[in-house]
């Protein structure tokens, strides 16, 4: 009797936290498959996941920063970076492995930059994120003076091409960096303090949290999230493009705040910005499917935004 | 209740809020009479704060109505009660930090032309309202830099600066000394002697006795009586107000307090810090309650921060169990044993936006973790449960947002989550600030019982009769110097005050 009122509590809960932002979801897909006969297809939502990825695990890293009430404008061009690394390591015959894990570890040294200016330089992270945004995006093109460099170690190229127990490697990444952030933000004391430094640091620091060391450690993890993005969309291209992840950054945001992240700090969850994901990728591959003009996507894209930002904020003065 | 045969300025009838399903009023009554003052009297969480925030606008009612002179009053937001010539003092500092002094107090209200802001007519007017109020604040300040104390001052001075015919304030001195508290005083006397009304809330009851002219007491978001300032007692309005008798204030010893021959466990030796303290030198006994008096600007809680690591000292040192030690963040301090539950616990104490569970274990968050930091949500439910019962938190839940309980039960959040790490050295800087008289007997003697475990305590507090009643010593300051340590005959409130004025007679 109590176990089904306490359940029944915890379904209420989780659908007022998500039930808009789902609805919207699901309604957008009745809308596109009245649209278009082959939208609401098995093949096609694997092909919406696949398209997700990159963004999908770009925002997961977004979210803990703008969690933490900061924001990380450089992750597009660190996607950019990651891609090059690989390439560079490629090409003077390192093998997979290597290439993996240094191309992960550069992602996490340009995230540290960005902490350790934030956090122990105490510039706002809007301004040094915009500064090495432009910094990173540069690096790019060092190796190869702006040319695109090929990547074609077979290994590499698997992971956006080939399927693992018939699901694209793509969507493992996806849904294992998922469970990675979720556990680690909803069920670790790191998590916790994240969502107690983001919704009051000087509370945080009074309690005896390092809020800098934090700041930094989360810096990084969007560096870290960023470069797998990197991985997924070079081995997708078979290249490292200098202009790769141009403006994704504001994807990334999109998802983490239609999920229901607070650009305030201190409220959101990695559930919401897989959602919000989910809704910028149906919406940019139903709009494809029906052939809209990319200018046009991009001002439904916009709109779908500010109406979804306005019913949570709506919703939120409701309750109170 | 038509006592002077005067009109009711303000008459509420019937008035419920319901927040959700919680009912924060229920048929919520009350009559307030010009010219007079008039103070409700409730536990924390009965629902005062409510009721006033109704009155300016902030909230609208459930159901019920409200006459002003007569004529319906349902204020839509602030600006509407503010044209009808209602002002109010919220309990809850609402100041700007990063603007200065004169800014917050005519925020909105800036003389301008054509939309630009005239900086100095803003400073003159806003030095004048200062200087008419007698208040000890410089407008050019930083707000951000301020005391707490002198934040409430500038609070006061933005609420009085507009005429008003009802003037509500919401546990004013919450944070003032007795002679900040006097300015205000004699500010209310002014008010009510042109006519205003005034409704007043606070939970030291030598200052409703002195003020008041009518008293309503309200319990549970109920209103129970109203009585005359003349007919009744400060022991029958606890028991109005609790719904039982009390028979102390203040809980008794029973554990005598150490010998000054012990070994202290913190000692503190000429301490300074250039610009806020200088040489202050004390050491405290496991077991003592050592209090600190002094008035605003006397460096008490910049001491306190110091020693907590957050304020970098010039010279000076500080020894734990006899050791010399370097405390350089709140980390280290935390590391040592020293729990510092700080005066502004919506700035420093507490995460708003999170809930009750989440706030309490904020601190020995380590205990309720195991391997990798996963947390044990269990044991945390469990040690959180059991602070809300022993300090008896008035909560929804353990999910209740923080920042929708009342004051006095917000302060209690930030005693729990410091005793949750059982320090060993622990500093209350006005740790009963904005709390009910039921629950501070419930404080006290949870600091008695602390002491009597081994917990130092360190007792800052502006309450001078609360300083003497709890502490074994007392050391009084003035102007970032100690300038006495009393004890034994000394405990006197004559001879303390002497001591932090200055003039010692
Ligand atoms: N915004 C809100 N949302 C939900 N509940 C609220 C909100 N504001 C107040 N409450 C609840 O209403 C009740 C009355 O609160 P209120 O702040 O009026 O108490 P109070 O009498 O002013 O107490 P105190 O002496 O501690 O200041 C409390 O139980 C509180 O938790
Ligand atoms: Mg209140």
């Amino acid at each position: 009797m109590s176990e089904t009122t306490a359940a029944n509590a915890a379904f209420i809960r989780v659908f007022k936290q998500y039930g808009g932002i789902f609805l919207s979801l699901v309604a957008l897909c009745v809308i596109f498959s009245f649209m278009n006969g082959r939208f609401m297809s098995v093949a096609n939502f694997l092909n919406v996941l696949q398209q997700v990825a990159v963004i999908a695990i770009a925002a997961f890293g977004m979210t803990w920063v703008i969690l933490l009430g900061e924001i990380d404008l450089s992750i597009g061009s660190i996607i950019a970076v990651a891609g090059m690394v690989a390439a560079q390591c490629f090409a003077v015959g390192l093998g997979f492995a290597p290439t993996f894990v240094i191309t992960l570890l550069s992602g996490a040294m340009l995230g540290l930059a960005n902490g350790v200016l934030t956090a122990k330089f105490r510039l706002p992270s809007f301004i040094v994120t915009v500064a090495t945004m432009g910094i990173y995006r540069g690096l790019v093109s060092l190796p190869t003076n702006g040319a695109p460099a090929m990547i074609t170690e077979p290994t590499w190229t698997a992971i956006g091409t080939q399927s693992f127990i018939g699901v694209p490697i793509v969507i493992w990444f996806v849904a294992v960096l998922f469970l990675f952030n979720h556990i680690l933000l909803s069920k670790t004391r790191f998590g916790r303090r994240a969502y107690l430094t983001g919704g009051n640091r000087e509370a945080a620091l009074y309690s005896g949290i390092k809020v800098d060391r934090l700041k930094i450690a989360i810096f990084m993890i969007s560096g870290v999230m960023a470069a797998i993005s990197g991985v997924l969309l070079s081995s997708r291209l078979f290249s490292a493009q200098t202009n790769a992840g141009m403006s994704y950054e504001l994807d990334a945001i999109a998802a983490a705040v239609l999920g229901g992240t607070s650009l305030a700090g201190g409220v959101g969850t990695m559930i919401g910005t897989m959602i919000g994901a989910l809704i910028i990728g149906v919406l940019n591959n139903g709009m494809n499917m029906m052939s809209v003009p990319y200018f046009y996507q991009l001002i439904v894209k916009g709109a779908v935004i500010l109406v979804a930002v306005w019913l949570d904020v709506r919703s939120k003065q409701a309750k109170q | 209740m038509d006592t002077s045969g005067n009109a009711a300025i303000l008459e509420i009838k019937d008035v419920t809020k319901y927040f959700g399903t919680v009912a924060a009023l229920k048929s919520m009554q009350l009559s307030v009479m010009p010219g007079r003052v008039h103070t409700i009297l409730g536990e924390n969480g009965a629902g005062k704060s409510t009721l006033m925030k109704i009155l300016a606008g902030v909230y609208q009612p459930t159901s019920g109505s409200i006459l002003m002179d007569g004529k319906p009053y349902a204020p839509a937001n602030p600006q509407d009660a503010a044209r009808a010539g209602l002002t109010i003092v919220f309990q809850e500092l609402s100041l700007c930090n990063n603007m200065t002094v004169a800014e917050n107090i005519l925020a909105t209200r800036e003389p301008s032309t054509i939309g630009f802001i005239n900086d100095k007519a803003l400073t003159r007017k806003a030095a004048s309202i200062v200087a008419d109020l007698k208040l000890p604040v410089a407008v050019t300040e930083k707000v951000g830099d301020l005391s707490i104390a002198q934040r409430q001052l500038v609070e006061i001075a933005k609420g009085l600066s507009v005429d008003a015919k009802v003037v509500i304030l919401d546990e004013p001195t919450s944070s003032l000394s007795d002679n900040e508290a006097e300015i205000l005083f004699e500010i209310i006397s002014q008010l009510k002697a042109r006519g205003v009304a005034v409704i007043y809330i606070s939970h030291r009851m030598e200052e409703i006795m002195r003020l008041s002219d009518d008293i309503t007491v309200v319990r549970d978001g109920s209103y129970i009586t109203t009585r005359d300032k003349n007919e009744t007692t400060i022991d029958e309005l606890i028991a109005l107000m609790v719904g039982r008798d009390m028979d102390a204030i203040y809980p008794a010893r029973d554990v005598p307090a150490p010998a000054m021959s012990a070994k202290p466990v913190l000692g503190v030796d000429g301490l300074s810090r250039d610009g806020e303290f200088e040489n202050i030198t004390f050491d405290v006994r496991p077991g003592e309650i050592l209090g600190f008096f002094g008035l605003i600007g006397s460096g008490r809680s910049e001491v306190m921060n110091a020693l907590f690591g957050m304020k970098r000292t010039s010279s000076g040192s500080i020894s734990i169990d006899g050791k010399q030690v370097t405390i350089s963040s709140p980390v280290d301090a935390i590391d040592r044993g020293i729990g510092f539950v700080t005066e502004n616990r919506k700035e420093e104490g507490l995460v708003l936006s999170h809930n009750v569970e989440a706030n309490i274990s904020m601190v020995a968050l380590k205990d309720y973790s195991g391997a990798f930091g996963f947390l044990k949500r269990r044991r945390e439910r469990l040690a959180a449960e059991a602070e809300v019962k022993r300090l008896a938190i008035k909560t929804g839940s353990l999910q209740t947002i923080v920042g929708s309980l009342s004051g006095g039960n917000q302060q209690k959040i930030v005693l729990a989550k410091w005793l949750l790490t059982r320090p060993k050295i622990l500093i209350l800087d006005e740790p009963t600030r904005g709390v009910d008289v039921g629950a501070k007997f419930e404080i006290y003697k949870i600091i008695r019982q602390l002491a009597a475990e081994g917990t130092a305590i360190l007792l800052v507090s502006s309450e001078l009769p609360e300083i003497i009643s709890m502490s074994d010593r007392v050391v009084v300051m003035s102007e970032g110097r100690a300038t006495a340590t009393a004890s034994g005959d000394q405990m006197k409130p004559e001879k303390i005050m002497s001591f932090a004025t200055g003039f010692v007679s």
